[in-house]
């Protein structure tokens, strides 16, 4: 099933690629999603539906290419261990994270294809800032219409897949299947778009803040949520590997709570790593139509505050 | 026993339903003032006693205890730690429980800086949070103790077997004058922790352990223009023994204390080996950068212990306890049979946050007016077992915990002063002097 093209591709050259990442042997896959217009949120009479995912609305989404995988953490360790970025300096524009103070991937795997996680929603953009230097292509994290849009694929039943929730274990690690602990990512089938684990494995940050009554306000097919240095609540999608297959639902609508960082005994507490938050993860995305420069410092002024 | 309180009843009416009931059912005498809370209000009083990371969150769970407090005075060597520790007190408070004014009143005249600022702070609050740098908690948590106030302490409680005795001893003097002295071995109040000490039976008789810290480390404070040996030493603490004990002792504490805990008791000898083959620049003071010790206990089990500071490495901070019938894996919150069979899975989901409880838990037997937490002695005996390695990884030596522990072993400085000297000091080229095994002697 393919979505309706609304802004027809302005480059002949908009198909998947493989982005090489400096200083490293490791590419990520990049695939394209086709403009178009869909719903957001689920039907009222959707298995499992909480009222946050409603009323539906009729969104209009631009072209964009969105990572295949979750990010990995061999990816995300090439950032964490350049040594030409600082470290945890609160001037720079760019910064590295502070070493985690405990094994934050608790021994699930680190190297090889694992999933990147627990880190919080400022350090996963602080990973896109980093990219942008390093690759001088904008990279970032997915608004919450965008994730759905990309997931759903044109669909409108509860998975991607159909409303059969049995049929999860072909696409996805969650609760029933996962042992407890996340896979090395894109071991599931993906969605129809070319998209692995947009179900379980990761529950996956956007980049929008939280707002339980948010598709209320959404008028002019258009999903415009402000950009908000405040720390909580910031909205997940996808479910995750601890997560029962009702919160793996296209439209369910997860958000980050201050809970996820309690076990941090210092204060003030990181921004960069959550001690309780070992299911979340990363997947970016690039707008076909890049910002100008000026819009891109913009941008990471706006949700990094640098 | 009768239930003299109901829970609405205040702290002052709990004061006169004590000495109604003097001499009765409460065998407990209230001795100190501080039991009393003699103030003009039922509000106790908590003064923070080091102002880093650790001592403001330790700060801010005191006060997210649901018990009726306020954090009245601070002290910390440094003017800026303990202005930033207000600032962030402020806005935690302002984020998340509210009601500033009520919970935090520490005008200018009741911050205290320098060496001495802790004893006036102390003399203000009805308990004391002791957050400062380890080689510090001997001589605070002695005079908080002389000040009758009640104690929350970070671990490690000491860095020399000298420390470890002067714990000791105020911990007696605790226990008579009853108050509550909470250490900050957290894992004592984590409910899998908790859960899998009452199933240790199911491994039989403990035989041997495994005890891991290892990770990349942590941070470096570079020297400034202008500082004094002394006050470069106070900022980048952790590389100094006299401060910081090394990392064995400032994190491994914690796997350590576990196998204590499981084993009902300490190591009788360690040997062991280290070095700092990595982390080895002048910025890193004195510390090793990696610690292997063999632990044995008194009926003759093993605890191998390790600990590694180095980035790069494979990550590990976890215990294991290995019985006659099975094993108890802590991190993973299970025990298995020596074939593998799973027969206890503590479900992760109803972990609590340890920190918090730690808070909680001595809080609410402050405001009851209970005399329940006596967790100094366990403190100083697990401070000691991490000493007892550092002092086998730097000799060499097969150490004895008795020789050890008596041996007065004091590395502390003379006088403490910005401009005295510390007890370490480097040579022309930046570098400090380093324990090398097999010329480094203790006895």
């Amino acid at each position: 099933m393919k979505a309706s093209s609304f802004i027809y591709a302005q480059e002949n050259n908009f198909i998947s690629y493989d982005q090489p990442l400096a200083g490293s042997n490791l590419r990520f896959k990049m695939v394209p999603i086709q403009g178009g217009d869909f719903f957001i949120g689920s039907a009222e009479n959707e298995k499992g539906r909480n009222t946050d995912e409603g009323p539906q609305k009729k969104i209009t989404i631009a072209p964009f290419w969105m990572s295949a995988y979750e990010v990995t953490r061999d990816e995300l360790d090439v950032f964490l261990k350049d040594e030409s970025t600082s470290q945890n300096v609160s001037v720079d524009a760019i910064t590295r994270p502070s070493p985690q103070y405990v094994d934050l991937s608790w021994g699930m795997g680190k190297e090889g294809g694992y999933p990147a996680n627990s880190m919080s929603q400022y350090a996963a953009i602080m990973y896109c800032k980093w990219l942008y230097q390093k690759t001088k292509i904008f990279y970032r994290l997915p608004t919450e219409a965008e994730w759905e849009y990309a997931c759903k694929a044109g669909t409108t039943s509860a998975y991607f897949f159909g409303n059969n929730a049995s049929d999860l274990d072909k696409y996805a690690w969650y609760e029933k299947n996962s042992e407890n602990r996340f896979h090395k990512v894109g071991t599931k089938l993906p969605n129809p778009w070319g998209l692995y684990d947009m179900l379980g494995n990761m529950t996956e940050w956007t980049l929008d803040h939280y707002d339980a009554s948010a598709f209320e306000k959404i008028t002019n097919n258009e999903f415009k949520v402000a950009p908000s240095l405040v720390k909580y609540p910031k909205t997940l999608k996808g479910g995750s590997f601890l997560d029962p297959a009702m919160d793996l639902r296209s439209s369910k609508r997860i958000h980050s709570d201050p809970i996820w960082n309690r076990r941090d005994p210092q204060i003030p507490k990181s921004k960069w790593w959550l001690t309780e938050a070992k299911q979340v993860g990363i997947r970016l995305i690039r707008p076909l139509n890049q910002p100008t420069e000026e819009e891109i410092k913009q941008f990471f002024k706006a949700y990094l505050n640098l | 026993m009768n239930k003299p309180f109901s829970g609405n009843n205040s702290r002052r009416d709990f004061v006169k339903g004590t000495s109604l009931l003097a001499g009765g059912i409460l065998a407990a005498p209230l001795l100190s003032r501080a039991n009393f809370f003699s103030g003009s209000d039922d509000t106790i009083k908590i003064a923070v006693v080091g102002c880093g990371g650790r001592g403001t969150g330790a700060a801010m769970q005191a006060l997210s205890s649901k018990q009726n407090v306020k954090i009245v005075a601070m002290a910390d060597a440094f003017k800026d730690n303990l202005d930033n520790c207000h600032k962030s007190l402020t806005e935690e408070i302002n984020n998340s429980i509210g009601e500033l004014a009520k919970r935090l009143d520490v005008p200018e005249e009741r911050r205290f800086t320098g060496f001495d600022g802790y004893q006036k702070a102390i003399a203000l609050a009805d308990v004391v949070i002791l957050a400062t740098p380890p080689g510090f908690r001997p001589i605070h948590f002695a005079e908080a103790i002389k000040q009758g106030k009640h104690v929350f302490m970070e671990k490690p409680v000491a860095t020399d077997p000298a420390g470890v005795q002067s714990v000791l001893a105020t911990a007696a003097i605790a226990k008579q004058k009853k108050l509550n002295v909470v250490v900050g071995l957290q894992r004592h109040y984590q409910n899998s922790y908790r859960e899998l000490f009452k199933r240790k039976d199911l491994i039989g008789d403990i035989t041997s352990a495994q005890a891991w810290w290892n990770n990349d480390g942590v941070w470096v404070r570079p020297r400034k223009y202008n500082q004094t040996e002394m006050e470069y030493q106070m900022r980048n603490w952790y590389y100094f023994n006299w401060l910081c004990g090394d990392h064995i002792t400032e994190q491994h504490i914690h796997n350590l204390d576990v196998i204590n805990w499981f084993k009902g008791g300490h190591p009788v000898k360690a040997q062991g080996l280290g070095g700092r083959q990595v982390r080895n620049g002048k910025e890193n003071g004195e510390i090793f950068d990696h610690h292997f010790v063999e632990f044995e206990y008194a009926d003759g089990s093993i605890l191998n212990s390790q600990c590694r500071h180095i980035p790069g490495t494979m990550s590990k901070v976890d215990e294991l306890l290995v019985g006659t019938k099975g094993k108890i894996f802590c991190g993973a919150a299970h025990i298995k049979d020596h074939t593998g069979k799973l027969i206890y899975q503590y479900d992760t989901k109803l972990e609590n946050n340890p920190y918090q409880t730690e808070h909680d838990e001595l809080f609410a037997a402050i405001a009851k007016g209970e005399y329940k937490y006596a967790d100094a002695e366990n403190g100083a005996s697990s401070t000691m077992t991490s000493i007892l390695g550092r002092m086998a990884t730097y000799s060499g030596q097969l150490i004895e915990w008795d020789k050890a522990i008596n041996s007065g072993i004091d590395i502390h400085p003379k006088v403490y002063d910005w401009n005295a000297a510390p007890p370490v000091l480097p040579n022309a080229d930046g570098y400090y002097p380093i324990a090398v095994p097999g010329v480094t002697k203790y006895f």
